[in-house]
């Protein structure tokens, strides 16, 4: 297939294979991050809700890895692509590895991410790769049940009580600056892959409609924060790869 | 010509083999019912046969693959199982029977389709026992990734509903 799309499209696929890791990588690391959830979270629904969406997040990240190690074509597995590269090799974007906080950083950092994959994978599913595009078909059906509940949940908290409101609002002071990462573009044929800073206008709509319900204020972002996308993490990433990395470094090889 | 023949009524074994199998997390469905089993065919002596996930992270596709895989073999082939994505699977790939079966059993089976982002906005979900329309949604993240967790506000039975993807 990569032959194909080298002859046919002329795209480089060095560019679509880095757009593929990272966004697998996005979903790898939120998956995980909402993983860290499980058996903790402040009623029995949201345990279940939770693992559900890191579920779907590491469903979708597997089939961009099974394609990323294809694409490759370096005998390396969609395994040791997710487990076996240091940081300064992962290429998510800093929003989906900051720490979950409280109930409101979480939920509000979902809104956010699934409110821009939602547009994203729907214009992914007309991609003219068709591995893109079926994994697109599959995963905009799953991203409403998310763009749904996380979004409630940020129009529940921030037009809830006094102490909620103040949280939810915190989370957005907090979080707001790394947005633009998440729909900054990159150097891809938009062919294949959707133009992210066209995705910006239909993000901004969602957010302000959930916003306006939320009774919460857009912050003035004087400094956006970026890096990710080009492998600078942040210092809670180390902690989240040692454990997310921990059984196939201690025991390499390792199969269930 | 006899050959050909008898290749067609081994893929037709072989068809009525894997769709027999029973998905694991819900046994009274097959992947039939589901509509997960997409084709089944004859590559030389091997079966063929072709299955698609329903969610992409559902934990039951390894072991469903793995299910078909085994009750091929037992029949007698040699077998290879392929996992296929387009088209991507949907409820509506659920048959007749399947959404009958899943009712009988107490699972509310897909109603209708929402497309916008409607916040708070509920759908009618009937109760699986008693029919009645009078029901509540206590988690829209049930016990598998396909289903929510329902209560009916008539008789009182706790119960799955299979979310429309």
């Amino acid at each position: 297939m990569a032959t194909d799309l080298t002859q046919s499209a002329e795209v480089q696929v060095s560019d679509l294979l880095a757009a593929v890791i990272a966004l697998a990588d996005d979903h790898l690391i939120l998956g995980h991050r909402l993983s860290e959830w499980c058996g903790h979270a402040p009623m029995l629904e949201e345990d279940l809700a939770l693992p559900n969406m890191a579920l779907d997040m590491l469903g979708q990240a597997r089939a961009l890895y099974s394609y990323a190690a294809e694409l490759e074509g370096r005998g390396r597995t969609e395994d040791d692509i997710a487990y076996l590269r240091t940081d300064r090799e992962y290429r998510n974007c800093l929003l989906v590895e900051r720490p979950n906080g409280d109930f409101a950083h979480t939920m509000l950092r979902q809104f956010y991410f699934a409110a821009f994959m939602q547009p994203y994978w729907q214009a992914m599913t007309e991609s003219s790769d068709a591995t893109l595009s079926a994994i697109a078909a599959k995963a905009v059906k799953e991203i409403a049940y998310h763009v749904r509940h996380a979004g409630e949940w940020v129009i529940r908290l921030g037009d809830g009580t006094e102490e909620s409101a103040k949280r939810m609002q915190a989370a957005v002071d907090a979080l707001h600056p790394y947005t633009d990462e998440l729909v900054a573009d990159e150097d891809v044929d938009f062919a294949v892959v959707p133009n992210r800073a066209g995705m910006r206008a239909r993000w901004e709509a969602t957010v302000g409609h959930v916003f306006r319900e939320a009774r919460l204020a857009v912050p003035d972002v004087a400094f956006p924060l970026s890096g990710g996308r080009e492998g600078r993490h942040g210092e809670e990433f180390g902690y989240l790869l040692a454990e997310l990395q921990y059984m196939q470094r201690t025991y390499p090889g390792l199969t269930w | 010509m006899a050959a050909r023949v008898k290749a067609d009524d081994r893929a037709a074994l072989g068809w009525r083999v894997a769709a027999a199998v029973p998905d694991p997390e819900i046994p009274c469905v097959t992947v039939e019912d589901l509509g997960i089993l997409r084709s089944v065919e004859m590559e030389g002596d091997a079966v063929v046969a072709r299955l698609t996930p329903t969610y992409a992270g559902c934990p039951a596709v390894l072991a469903i693959e793995l299910a078909v895989e085994t009750a091929i073999r037992e029949a007698g082939f040699d077998v290879r199982v392929e996992r296929v994505l387009s088209p991507a699977w949907s409820t509506d790939w659920i048959t007749e029977e399947g959404r009958e079966k899943l009712r009988a059993f107490g699972i509310t089976p897909p109603a209708e389709k929402r497309s916008d982002n409607a916040f708070f906005t509920e759908i009618v979900v009937a109760c699986p026992r008693c029919a009645s329309e009078k029901t509540e949604k206590l988690a829209a993240f049930g016990s598998t990734p396909c289903k929510a967790h329902y209560r009916c506000l008539a008789c009182a039975e706790p119960f799955d509903y299979f979310k429309c993807l």
